[in-house]
């Protein structure tokens, strides 16, 4: 039994997003595709502990879906003959660029991550129509109502369809911009279930990274040469590595010089390496995400914080702010330099950045710490009192307090 | 598939001499690439006038019917198969027109 519900599970996982980008495909209609493939899901649940699991579970369900969907179109257009019309295939079969690759998944991924929609909604529809996840889970990652996401849903598809969004993979002069947009989705996902907000959830949600870390990784098996990609896919697997030792039994945020480096997950690491490695030996210069993989790969490259490489560190800060010169990319160089050049260099560059950065927790964190390095105990406690409050992962702001509490 | 591609500008006066040549070198590929459905420039909204005839009696008001900063200063009608192209088209009119553009599929 259990056997079968694994099957289910893993049939989820790997044929979810074929089985309605397929479908879309088909019937040119995301609303049909989604209801179809949930669809086809139930019957398996209701089928496969009777029947047994089916030698090729994705093409059970892609048969199963397709007969929904064919049944659903068939009673919606006796109701209405124009809607039939509406559902013809837009893709039209325009011939591909050339090189572009042929997946479906891909172009249900572009057509859920283009820049035509919001963010929120595209980050929602990804997870929905890509990941496979409920509208409840959705919603619960997010903190909105389950209505609420469900209207964000239901409008995005139908400006899909009014808009016509087309359902391929974009021009080769579109496709930069694009797979920027689906890495910034990706990265938001992953975000959010690395430091989730809220005083109710977990501080770190294991659902959503490992979402978005398979996400990426099916991006990457559909963009092999894309840079960035890869980047992304390094820094996430570095992250992850880490995340057994981030947080204390007491629920604590744990800081990377204070982690158990044997609690790292080693395999995580390699991987990541090797793909750090891998751009590096392309000599093509580095964007975002490449770099962020590299800073991550010199930390988990030291087996005690204090091998870290901090020159190289900040090396790669100077290369970043070159590409994205952010006030937010400026503090971390800053937690950097202090490392090298001590606290009182790395105050003064954080100082500096008072003006944007000062509704942003972690600003008031990094000046509260080296305040607090400096031996200045009374501005240190207003520091950690401001991080505090702005502070909205839970983790965070236990490690926020206790240090603050153990001011002299 | 028809979309409608309003232009938005936020200062009166009509469109420079530079412009006035992209939008026509803009007008021409439309043309020749067979996007081209209809367009037009229109006068300041200060020249509008709003009829209300809903009721049988026409009342007649002087002024455009929303009042903002910001307002329709012409428009495009392109036939594209789908928003891809259609975004492409309106970021290159964008560009001739030099304001901003705002696209909207029709029914």
């Amino acid at each position: 039994m259990s056997d079968i519900r694994e099957a289910i599970t893993r049939a989820h996982h790997e044929e979810w997003a074929r089985v309605v980008a397929a479908l879309t495909r088909r019937f040119g209609d995301l609303d049909i595709a989604e209801e179809s493939a949930a669809e086809a899901f139930a019957i398996a649940v209701e089928r496969w502990p009777a029947d047994g699991v089916p030698p090729n579970p994705g093409a059970w369900l892609t048969t199963a879906a397709n007969r929904r969907a064919i049944d659903r179109i068939r009673r919606e257009s006796k109701r209405d003959d124009k809607q039939k019309e509406a559902r013809m295939l837009y893709d039209d079969a325009a011939p591909e660029p050339a090189g572009a690759i042929d997946d479906e998944r891909l172009r249900l991924i572009f057509t859920c991550c283009h820049p035509a929609l919001a963010m929120e909604t595209r980050v929602a529809l990804t997870l929905r129509m890509v990941g496979g996840l409920t509208m409840p889970e959705i919603a619960r990652a997010f903190l909105v109502g389950e209505a609420a996401m469900g209207r964000r849903i239901t409008r995005a598809k139908a400006k899909i369809k009014a808009a016509r969004i087309p359902y391929r993979v974009p021009s080769e002069q579109d496709l930069p911009a694009r797979v920027s947009g689906v890495l910034a989705v990706l990265f938001l996902v992953f975000n959010e279930g690395y430091l989730a907000t809220g005083p109710g959830t977990d501080p770190v949600r294991h659902d959503l990274t490992a979402e978005a870390i398979r996400l990426t990784r099916l991006i990457r098996t559909l963009l092999p040469r894309d840079g960035e990609v890869a980047g992304l896919l390094a820094l996430m697997l570095l992250t992850e590595a880490r995340r057994a030792a981030r947080v204390s039994p007491r629920g604590e945020l744990v800081t990377l010089g204070e982690q158990d480096r044997g609690a790292w997950d080693p395999a995580l690491i390699a991987e990541g390496h090797h793909l750090v490695r891998e751009r590096l030996a392309t000599g093509m210069p580095p964007g975002r995400y490449q770099i962020l993989a590299a800073i991550n790969a010199v930390h988990t490259s030291a087996r005690d914080v204090r091998d870290t490489d901090w020159s190289q560190v900040v090396a790669l800060y100077d290369q970043l702010i070159r590409l994205d010169p952010s006030p937010i990319v400026a503090l971390n160089r800053a937690i950097a330099v202090a490392e090298l050049d001590g606290p009182e260099v790395a105050l003064a560059a954080v100082d500096r950045l008072e003006a944007s950065l000062t509704g942003y927790h972690a600003y008031h964190a990094t000046r509260a710490d080296l305040l607090r390095r400096l031996g200045r105990s009374g501005p240190s406690r207003a520091a950690y009192d401001r991080a505090i409050e702005l502070a909205g992962n839970t983790a965070e702001t236990a490690y926020l307090t206790r240090r603050r509490d153990q001011l002299g | 598939m028809q979309y409608l591609v309003s232009v938005i500008f936020d200062q009166a006066g009509l469109a420079t001499e530079g412009e006035m040549a992209a939008i026509d070198v803009f007008n021409d590929r439309l043309v020749a690439e067979g996007h081209w459905v209809f367009a037009g420039g229109l006068a300041e909204p200060g020249t509008a006038t709003v009829i209300d005839n809903r009721g049988g009696a026409e009342m007649i008001t002087d002024g455009p019917f929303v009042e903002s900063k910001e307002f329709l200063a012409g428009f495009w009608i392109i036939e594209a198969p789908d928003l891809d192209v259609a975004l492409r088209l309106a970021a290159d009119g964008s560009r001739a027109c030099n304001r901003k553009v705002e696209v909207r599929p029709f029914r």
